[in-house]
C-alpha cells in the first residue's frame, strides 16, 4: 500500500517537474484563455449589460476550449518516448496511475484557468459575488474537463490529427459540465441561488472521478495492444 | 564492485517461462503463428527473423502488452493475465523509456517506483557509476547521446532485479564501447539465473546457454 502510494505520487511529482521545466506549454494555455475571453469586448462591442449577461458563457467556453488545446500532450509523449508501455507494465492498478497523471494535468491546466478566472470576469463586468461563485464553478468543473479529456486522449493515442479528434469526440462530453458551470454564474447574476447547480457539479466530478480514469485505462491497453 | 558481479549476487530461484501455441493477428494478417518457445533460468533466448516476421509482436506477447488470439503464456506455470500481473519482468522496447526533460537520476527513480520497487539514491549512483555515467547523473537526459541513454535505461534493468529480461533490438545503434556493457550486463545476469529473451539481426556476442528462435517470414 505504502509502495502504490509511493507509485502514485512519484509519477505526479515527474509530471509536474518537466511541466515546471517547460512551463511555456501550460502559460500557452493560459495566454489562450485570456486572449479569447479578451476577444470577445472587442467583438461585440462594449456594452456592459450586454458583457455581463454574456460573461458565464463566454468564461465557460473559452475554459472548455483551452482544456482541449492541452489534452493531447497528456498521453501522446509518454506514448513516444516508451514511458507509458512502463506504465501499463507497473503491477499498480492502471486506473489509479492514470489518475496521478490526470491531477497533474488538471494541477498545470485546469487550475491556473480557474485561478485566473474571477480577473477575466471582472473584465467582463462580473461582481465580486459572482465571480467567488464563477471561481468555485471552475474548480468543480475543470477537474471533469480534465478526467473526460483523459479518455479522449487515450482514444487518439498515436493517431494522426489527433488533436482535432479529440475535441469531436470530447465536446459532446462536455456540455453537462458547460451547462450546469454556466448556469451556477447564470443563477448568481440573477440573484438566485447558484447552489443547486454547484452541488450538481460537485455530484458530475465525483462520477468522473469514479468512471473516467477506469475507460481511460481500457482505452490505453486498446491503443497499445 | 561491477553490475556484473552485483547481479551475480542476487540469485534467482528456477523460474521458467512458457509460451504455446500463440497466434496473433494484425488486421487480417497472422503475424505470429502457433509460437512455443520455452526459456529456463540461466538461459538467453534469441528472437531471429526477417523484418516483419512478428519479433517484437512476440515480445509483446511475452509482456502482455498484446493479447494473444489463442495459445498462452505462462511463468512458473501461471497464465500471464495482462500487464498488470507482469511483476515478474523488465522491458525494454525499441526506445529507451526516459523522459528527456528529466535527469538520469530522477528518471531511474521515477521509473523504479512505479514498478514497486524501492531504491535509495545511493542505489541509483551505484548503478549509473558501474556503467560509466557517474559525471551525468543531474544532466538533463536530453543532452545525453544515443549510447548514453540506452545506458541509463540498462541502469534501470539492473535496478529492477527482476528475473526475466525483455529486450526489443539491445544492441541497436550503440558503438563498441556500448556493446560491452551491455553484454557484461547480459551475462552477469545470466550467471546470477536470470532469463533474457531479445530480438536482434546481429549474431548475439554474449557467453552462455544462448538459443535462438527462428521466426519465419510471414
Amino acid at each position: 500500500m505504502k509502495t502504490l502510494a509511493a507509485a502514485f505520487l512519484s509519477l505526479l511529482t515527474r509530471d509536474l517537474t518537466l511541466a515546471l521545466r517547460r512551463r511555456q506549454d501550460a502559460l500557452v494555455v493560459l495566454g489562450f484563455f485570456v486572449v479569447v475571453v479578451s476577444l470577445f469586448p472587442l467583438g461585440v462591442g462594449p456594452d456592459p449589460q450586454l458583457l455581463r449577461s454574456m460573461a458565464p458563457g463566454v468564461l465557460w467556453v473559452s475554459a472548455l476550449l483551452a482544456t482541449l488545446l492541452s489534452l493531447e500532450r497528456l498521453f501522446s509523449e509518454d506514448g513516444r518516448d516508451g514511458t507509458l508501455e512502463q506504465l501499463l507494465l507497473s503491477p499498480w492498478p492502471l486506473p489509479l496511475l492514470v489518475l496521478a497523471k490526470v491531477l497533474a494535468h488538471w494541477l498545470v491546466t485546469g487550475l491556473p484557468l480557474a485561478l485566473v478566472s474571477p480577473l477575466l470576469g471582472l473584465q467582463l463586468g462580473l461582481e465580486p459575488g459572482e465571480m467567488g461563485v464563477l471561481l468555485m464553478a471552475l474548480l468543480l468543473g475543470t477537474p471533469v474537463l480534465s478526467l473526460v479529456g483523459g479518455i479522449g486522449a487515450a482514444l487518439t493515442l498515436g493517431l494522426r490529427s489527433g488533436g482535432v479528434l479529440i475535441a469531436l469526440l470530447i465536446l459532446p462530453l462536455y456540455v453537462p459540465a458547460l451547462v450546469l458551470g454556466a448556469g451556477a454564474v447564470d443563477a448568481a447574476l440573477y440573484a438566485t441561488s447558484p447552489g443547486a447547480h454547484l452541488s450538481l457539479l460537485g455530484a458530475l466530478l465525483l462520477l468522473t472521478l469514479l468512471l473516467a480514469p477506469w475507460a481511460t485505462a481500457a482505452a490505453l491497453r486498446i491503443m497499445l495492444d | 564492485m561491477t553490475a556484473v558481479e552485483r547481479a551475480a549476487g542476487s540469485r534467482f530461484p528456477g523460474h521458467g517461462l512458457k509460451v504455446r501455441g500463440v497466434v496473433v493477428e494484425r488486421g487480417e494478417r497472422r503475424v505470429l503463428d502457433g509460437v512455443h518457445l520455452e526459456v529456463r533460468g540461466g538461459q538467453l533466448l534469441q528472437v531471429a527473423g526477417p523484418n516483419g516476421a512478428g519479433k517484437t509482436t512476440l515480445l509483446r506477447v511475452l509482456c502482455g502488452l498484446t493479447r494473444p488470439l489463442a495459445g498462452r503464456v505462462t511463468w512458473d506455470g501461471r497464465p500471464l493475465t495482462g500487464p498488470e500481473a507482469a511483476a515478474h519482468l523488465a522491458y525494454l522496447g525499441h526506445v529507451d523509456p526516459l523522459k528527456d526533460g528529466l535527469s538520469p537520476r530522477e528518471n531511474l527513480r521515477a521509473h523504479c517506483a512505479l514498478q514497486g520497487v524501492r531504491v535509495d539514491r545511493a542505489a541509483v549512483a551505484r548503478a549509473l557509476g558501474d556503467l560509466g555515467l557517474q559525471d551525468h547523473e543531474a544532466v538533463a537526459v536530453r543532452h545525453l547521446s544515443q549510447g548514453q541513454r540506452r545506458r541509463v535505461a540498462l541502469a534501470g534493468l539492473v535496478l529492477l532485479g527482476r528475473p526475466l529480461w525483455i529486450l526489443d533490438e539491445p544492441f541497436a545503434s550503440l558503438d563498441a564501447g556500448a556493446i560491452d556493457t551491455l553484454r557484461g550486463v547480459l551475462e552477469g545476469h545470466l550467471a546470477a539465473g536470470g532469463m533474457v529473451v531479445l530480438t536482434t539481426h546481429q549474431p548475439v556476442p554474449v557467453r552462455g546457454d544462448c538459443r535462438s528462435l527462428e521466426l519465419g517470414a510471414a
